[in-house]
């Protein structure tokens, strides 16, 4: 992820932004100029809910080598209250808790850093609700 | 009369006891548990660093005063443990909470009083009307050399202040900072951990500037120690604050809400903010409270604050410290800390 493409998701990924179709009512996210389930263009800016569903999940056992460190770890299509879906890692769990119905929280966290003396990636990560 | 507006506070889940670093190392761990009153301390996950417990303390902050966050004018953040030698943590953390960009931001560092050091500057540009609301953050992920006392206490969290003149959650009635030349803990530019004077951490340093500080602040507001229903001193161990309370007049009673030490560690920047979040999540409407940080170098910094009865309303909006120390956790070896805190040298 070089910089400049990390730097234009910074709303997506730092807020949550998305966006609502007023035509067809789809939550689209990250947002997008065009609604992908009706192809209108009359959409409204919406903040996700720091908190989801599990929809699906898996555990990485062989990571790509920035995340190496962190295997075994569970990653997630998680589903906000708008409706809308994304990928996360989920962390501070027990890998077998990590199951469709799982109640999260979208956590403010480090994704990544670009080596040793690269940028800090950050974004969300979905932690089980206590 | 300006005030706190909204406050939050984050510590991470996982722990490590002070029995499983003294038996990493051949020490008894009663000396430690017993002699610096220190139990567990908090240890960041490898994705948890000083900007990601600033936005999670800072949400809360926000949630709590229940304001735009386009209304923040500043926004400072105290640590020692800055994720980028040249990059303003500030700057990610006013993007992820919404603020900005009409916003001024810095990142500050004086050792564990860094926090209210962001705090005071906070409350300043608020009194003087410069800017609506400003936040200041204490948050760290503090570092200690493997073998060395710091190792014990060396933990993770943070508490984010937001000030405005409206609606206070808790009015700040006084300020007072005591601050000397005194090289008692310090990290060079390079060096990957700091370094202390030992014994010469206690008296000349953290005893001289806490005492001189809360002195100066009692006399400067005319109250006495009796006056105050809460009071946190820094917390390095579980030892000083209490010994430093007792020697000012303090009870037992006044500090044990905010001395959180013994099962947190000491947050550095974090500290005494994280004591005072604790002692707003149980106080009544009309306590006076007091808190007194330390910083090495050397500093500390005094405020004495009125909690109104607003607060009781507002700090249902955010978890308490205390669910966090006592909630969910997980206990790591000392192998996994070495690992979650980038101790184990790896190949590129």
């Amino acid at each position: 992820m070089p910089s400049p493409r990390y730097w234009r998701e910074v709303p997506a990924r730092f807020r949550l932004e998305a966006v609502r179709c007023r035509g067809c009512g789809k939550v689209v996210y990250p947002a997008r100029r065009v609604c992908p389930g009706c192809r209108g263009t009359d959409l409204e800016p919406l903040a996700l809910s720091r908190s989801g569903t599990v929809v699906t999940s898996t555990v990485i056992h062989v990571a790509p080598a920035e995340f190496a460190m962190e295997t075994p770890y569970a990653v997630a299509i998680v589903e906000t209250p708008e409706g809308a879906r994304l990928m996360a890692q989920v962390v501070d769990c027990e890998l077998p808790e990590v199951k469709p119905g799982l109640k999260v929280n979208l956590e403010f966290r480090l994704i990544r850093q670009e080596g040793h003396g690269g940028i800090l990636c950050y974004g969300h990560k979905a932690v089980p609700e206590a | 009369m300006a005030g706190i507006v909204g406050y939050g506070a984050y510590i991470p889940r996982k722990r490590i006891t002070a029995q499983e670093i003294a038996r990493q190392w051949g020490k008894d761990p009663a000396t430690i548990e017993q002699g610096l009153l220190l139990k567990e301390k908090s240890v960041p996950g490898l994705d948890e660093d000083t900007v990601t417990i600033a936005v999670a303390a800072g949400r809360v902050a926000l949630q709590r005063a229940g304001i735009d966050p386009q209304k923040v004018g500043a926004l400072y953040i105290g640590s020692e443990s800055h994720p980028y030698a040249v990059k303003p943590s500030g700057t990610i953390v006013v993007e992820a909470l919404g603020i900005g960009p009409r916003v001024h931001v810095a990142d500050m560092e004086f050792a564990c009083k860094a926090g209210t050091e962001a705090m005071f500057v906070a409350l300043g540009l608020v009194e003087s009307g410069r800017v609506e609301y400003a936040m200041g953050i204490g948050a760290d992920t503090s570092q200690g050399a493997p073998n060395d006392a710091l190792e014990f206490s060396a933990s993770a969290g943070g508490a984010a202040y937001l000030f405005g003149r409206a609606d206070p959650l808790a009015e700040v009635l006084e300020t007072f900072s005591y601050t000397t030349d005194t090289p008692d803990f310090w990290r060079r530019e390079g060096r990957f951990y700091p370094r202390h004077g030992g014994r010469f951490t206690g008296e000349p340093a953290y005893f001289k500037h806490v005492l001189a500080a809360t002195r100066g602040i009692l006399e400067k507001s005319g109250l006495k120690p009796q006056d105050f229903a809460f009071a946190v001193f820094h917390m390095p161990n579980g030892k000083f604050p209490l010994a430093a309370g007792k020697t000012l007049g303090f009870t037992k009673r006044q500090l044990e809400t905010g001395w959180l030490v013994p099962t947190m560690g000491n947050t550095y920047s974090g500290s005494s903010p994280t004591g005072l979040a604790a002692v707003l999540d149980v106080a009544a409407a009309g306590d006076l409270i007091l808190i007194t940080s330390f910083g090495s170098g050397a500093g500390s910094d005094s405020f004495v604050l009125k909690a109104t009865p607003r607060l009781a309303e507002r700090r249902r909006l955010g978890a308490t410290v205390r669910a966090m120390l006592d909630g969910k956790r997980r206990y790591l070896t000392y192998g996994q800390y070495a690992s979650y805190r980038e101790k184990i040298i790896l190949n590129d």
